[in-house]
């Protein structure tokens, strides 16, 4: 299993806010890492950083082996990188498959486009029932279905998730994250950014708790959820 | 001619005249829609598709037809440069340096084109027959029925464009949310290059459809329609396309009514009238939700 995402050592401000203190972070071909974290820890940062929606000031990153900061936000998603951004942000005016065909937009094959929106509805039969309805009319359940599904479309090699139980019902929160772990076990590596840090770690490989720009503690996710200091600061006891 | 046949008079020659303020106004609130950039340039571009027409049927001896489609290109390429060159490099910056910005490209165009042309009207050759078609009591003259003509097959193919073509969608998206569109792979300066030549193509089309109306085109012809396009597209609230149509061609309409009527001198105080009463009671428009929904 080689190394798919590799970041080394990026600083991203905004502005004078320096909200990312040199991280480096690995993730390989076929895994589910987290990255889990206390609000306004850097999370949603790294993840735009990566999609190439910010620009660090130093450091660099690289995916399968090509470096990628530095490219406009649209050629990362060609390299294979897609996200599903933090608060799903969905084309609210658009139908949900307007929504789809938007996710595949960088790619031209017709019947792949086809097998992969077939894939999607497998994963979300309820989005193949609202295909026509408009976006915005979608519960929140759905809404996050969609900016997965949507993501899905662009049939990337590395899916990039913010907070996907955001909002959501606990057992929608089981249904999402059962879903996730069906996307990487059908080949789709996968980096999930999470408050919900016990969610994550149950379904993660690897994990890395970040503080306040920083990563604290990484390691495997199993050792991570039995530590003491996680189980003291993001699980609740 | 009784009162009702003069009023559906002034109805058929308001409508002419909004929809060359529709196809103006399509351009300012698909810009804004994209990129919320008032484009006070807009009239200008206008304008330059008026001269680009005229040398088209006068120094090429082309046809109405072509020199239309020319000018629609050339334009629209035009509009493009204009963002390009001036608009993109300040894509992070304040708006109001954008807005300044657009008001100097308003007077590079007429300046620049006073420079080429002179200052002097030039008379639009007439490209039709002075026809005029009597239906009953009213008039509807040849240049009419095509600018009407012209018009509602611009917007059939915008609407197509807009609503089922992948560059359409992508618009929609760039202009529904540009950073969530550039996560789907979509090249959004890009997507605003195209947004740009498609409203600066329908704004030379007006530009051409008007020197045929009206037999006269200047540098500073774009002003005036400039602004009613502004308000029309206020009227139906900017950023929403069949908003900018409809507030075209009622503008049009309430202009006509108020020249026939009233008096001609109150034509423009007429649109003003209108833009004050709109940003007082309704400042989304007709069309427009109070939220910011765009294009
Ligand atoms: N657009 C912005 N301008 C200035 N500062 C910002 C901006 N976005 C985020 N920040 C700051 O950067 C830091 C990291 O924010 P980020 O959104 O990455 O946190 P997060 O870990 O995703 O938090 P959450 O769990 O609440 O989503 C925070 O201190 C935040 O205030
Ligand atoms: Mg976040």
């Amino acid at each position: 299993m080689g190394i798919m995402l590799k970041i080394d050592n990026i600083n991203v401000y905004y502005g004078a806010i320096h909200a990312i203190k040199g991280i480096s972070l690995e993730v390989d071909k076929g895994e589910i890492v987290t990255l889990i974290g206390a609000n306004g820890a850097g999370k949603s940062t790294t993840l735009r950083t990566i999609s190439g929606l910010l620009k660090p000031r130093t450091g660099k990153i690289s995916f399968e082996d090509k470096i990628i900061s530095g490219m406009p936000a649209h050629r990362i998603v060609e390299c294979g990188v897609s996200q599903v951004p933090e608060g799903r942000r969905i084309f609210a005016n658009m139908t949900v498959m307007e929504n789809l065909e938007l996710g595949a937009y960088i790619r031209k094959d017709k019947n792949a486009i086809q097998n992969d929106l077939k894939r999607v509805f497998k994963h979300f039969p309820r989005l193949a029932e609202r295909k026509k309805q408009e976006a915005g009319t979608l519960s929140g359940g759905e809404q996050q279905m969609l900016a997965m599904g949507r993501a899905l479309m662009s049939s990337p090699r590395l899916l990039l998730l913010d907070e996907p139980s955001m909002g959501l019902a606990p057992l929608l929160i089981k249904e999402i994250f059962a879903i996730i772990k069906d996307i990487n076990e059908a080949g789709t590596t996968i980096l999930l950014v999470e408050q919900n840090a016990n969610m994550a770690l149950s379904i993660a490989n690897r994990a890395y708790v970040l503080e306040t720009g920083k990563i604290t503690l990484s390691g495997d996710a199993k050792e991570l959820a039995a530590s003491e200091e996680v189980r003291k600061a993001y699980l609740g006891g | 001619m009784g009162i009702m046949d003069q009023f559906l008079q002034q109805l058929i020659n308001g409508i002419s005249l909004g929809s060359i303020y529709a196809l103006i106004a399509l351009g300012y609130t698909m810009v804004y829609g994209i990129i919320k950039l008032i484009n006070f340039a807009h009239g200008d571009i206008y304008m330059v598709g008026a001269y680009i027409g005229f040398f088209c049927i006068t120094i090429l001896h082309w046809p109405v037809l072509p020199a239309l489609v020319a000018s629609m290109i050339l334009t629209g390429i035009l509009g493009m440069l204009v963002e390009r060159f001036a608009y993109r490099p300040l894509r992070s910056a304040p708006r109001i340096s954008v807005l300044i910005t657009a008001i100097g490209v308003s007077f590079f165009l007429e300046y620049t084109m006073m420079y080429f042309v002179t200052p002097q009207p030039r008379t639009f050759p007439s490209v039709l027959e002075d026809a005029a078609y009597h239906f009953g009591p009213f008039v509807v003259n040849n240049q009419q029925i095509m600018i009407f003509a012209i018009t509602i097959i611009l917007m059939a193919i915008l609407t197509y464009i807009v609503q089922y073509t992948k560059v359409g969608k992508a618009m929609r998206a760039v202009s529904f949310d540009t950073e969530t569109a550039q996560l789907m792979g979509i090249n959004a300066n890009r997507i605003i290059s195209v947004t740009f030549g498609i409203g600066s193509a329908l704004a030379a089309a007006a530009g051409v459809l008007v020197g045929i109306y009206y037999n006269s085109i200047d540098p500073l012809m774009g002003i005036m329609p400039g602004l009613k396009a502004f308000v029309a597209a206020v009227l139906g609230g900017i950023g929403i396309l069949p908003g900018a149509a409809a507030g075209g061609i009622i503008l049009g309409i309430i202009e006509a009514l108020v020249s026939g009527f009233i008096s001609s001198t109150f034509r423009d105080a007429a649109a003003f009238a209108i833009l004050i009463l709109v940003l007082l009671f309704k400042p989304s428009g007709l069309l427009g939700k109070n939220t910011n929904e765009k294009v």
